[in-house]
């Protein structure tokens, strides 16, 4: 299935009047057909003070533009781990990734910081924004790193915080909010410069119920409108936002599955909603 | 649907197309609906064992209709549903004598059944999600109902995770 993107268009009245190339144009240089994200034998090993652990163990993936992956699987499984790897943040002991049919191989520390701020967005389970920062700089910064002029940047910080329901707190620094509003302020970070792919690891990890929905309807709405998410959670919840969900067990994929596409039908929910007397 | 009619009933008499009508309203569209029929037919089995009595009452250009009221009976009955507590869900027990039972049959692989029935279960999840979203956002009891299936299959979801972990390890 093809998706649009309409995010880099949909907002194209604000966007910056100097764009670079890579950034503005979302659409596969390979070709739509080519994945936006291809992994092939990633193995990644941990050594620390114990037992080398064994966090990945050849993982081949693929993610198409647009689609929404969610990874579940339990604690100490090696989700953080894979979402580094496809990050950047981590590089494999042996196997490829490929990012929008690009090899990333020999991409260098530098070279990963410039992708990070372009192509990948990235939210953590501790929101980590930069505590004495205002909820503005924290968000107009990567874009300000990116080459937006302040006026552009603190345009498209506006729009992001009121689309995320945070206009009025631009001033707040980020430890007067609710981990649910600092998860918006880092969700806002992470999409300032319109990545292609946005990581997250575990973004309602240290919310409660309610902020795990808010994540959750967000997440469903930016991936609506063609945004690709890789999305890590022990959630079942969020995970099942997703349109495919990959059951993660001791670094291997255990299970890859396409969820319902089609709306909801009766089957399956009646019998957990009915009530009994 | 004996003692939700009942509980219906407790503020004042009403007929049997208001009671679904109000059970709709309430739960909203998240719940499956019992047709009028299930209503009737249960509204006559509370009558006859006392819980409730009818009257008819004379319409002019429709058929004959009857208004319910809560007997004393049945406010009694509705005082013993509020007294005691609700049973707590139960463990998906078919689901895991499969499991359990499957090595000894050599007709499934447990990691297999696990994968399948978490397929089915996050399908339900998404078709939940989806439905939340459709209803209300004002209908909290409807919201609250929805939520607390995703809870529950949220809980057994965690459970096939514990089963898939403990049974890997022994492969
Ligand atoms: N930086 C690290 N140093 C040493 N061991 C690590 C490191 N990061 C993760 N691990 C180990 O790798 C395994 C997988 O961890 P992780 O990827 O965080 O799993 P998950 O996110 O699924 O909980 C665990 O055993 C963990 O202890
Ligand atoms: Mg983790």
């Amino acid at each position: 299935m093809k998706r649009v993107t309409p995010r880099a268009t949909s907002r194209s009245a604000t966007s910056r009047t100097a764009p670079s190339p890579d950034a503005e144009d979302t659409r596969s240089p390979g070709g739509e057909d080519t994945p936006l994200l291809r992994a092939e034998g990633l193995v990644k090993t941990h050594y620390g003070e114990g037992a080398p652990a064994h966090a990945v163990r050849g993982v081949d993936l693929s993610v198409r533009q647009g689609e929404f992956v969610a990874v579940t699987g339990p604690s100490g499984a090696g989700k953080s781990t894979l979402l580094h790897l496809l990050g950047g943040l981590q590089r494999p002991d042996s196997g490829s990734l490929w990012l929008d049919g690009e090899c990333t191989d020999a991409y260098s520390e530098a070279r990963w910081a410039v992708e990070r701020r372009r192509r990948i967005g990235i939210v953590f389970q501790f929101f980590n924004l930069v505590s004495n920062l205002s909820v503005a700089d924290n968000v107009e910064l990567p874009a300000l790193l990116a080459g937006l002029s302040p006026r552009q940047a603190r345009a498209e910080r506006e729009l992001l915080l009121d689309e995320l329901g945070l206009a009025g707190k631009e001033r707040s620094m980020p430890g007067e909010l609710s981990g649910g509003e600092q998860q918006r302020v880092a969700l806002a970070r992470a999409l300032v410069n319109h990545p292609q792919l946005l990581l997250a690891d575990e973004p309602a990890g240290s919310l409660d119920s309610k902020g795990t929905r808010e994540v959750t309807r967000l997440l469903s709405r930016f991936h609506q409108r063609g945004q690709t998410i890789v999305l890590v959670t022990h959630d079942a919840r969020l995970a099942s936002a997703a349109d495919r969900v990959i059951s993660f067990f001791d670094g291997r994929i255990a299970d890859d599955a396409v969820l319902d596409t089609t709306p909801a039908r009766g089957t399956g929910i009646s019998g957990v909603l009915e009530l009994r007397d | 649907m004996r003692l939700p009619l009942l509980a219906l009933l407790a503020r004042g008499p009403a007929h049997g197309y208001e009671l679904k009508q109000d059970l709709e309203q309430l739960l909203g569209s998240a719940y499956p609906q019992p047709n009028v029929g299930q209503i009737y037919v249960t509204l006559g089995r509370l009558e006859k064992s006392g819980l409730i009595e009818g009257e008819e009452v004379e319409q002019s250009s429709r058929p004959n209709k009857k208004i319910y009221h809560l007997t004393d009976a049945g406010r009694e009955a509705l005082r013993a549903w509020y007294e005691e507590t609700a049973d707590e869900p139960r463990v998906r027990d078919e689901f895991f004598m499969k499991l359990a039972l499957a090595p000894r049959t050599g007709l499934a692989d447990q990691i297999a059944l696990i994968n399948k029935q978490r397929r089915e279960y996050l399908n339900t999840m998404r078709n939940l999600s989806k439905l939340a979203a459709a209803e209300s956002r004002d209908n909290r009891i409807s919201q609250l109902l929805i939520e607390g299936a995703m809870l529950h299959l949220q809980a057994d979801l965690d459970w096939l995770e514990r089963c898939q972990e403990e049974l890997e390890e022994l492969e």
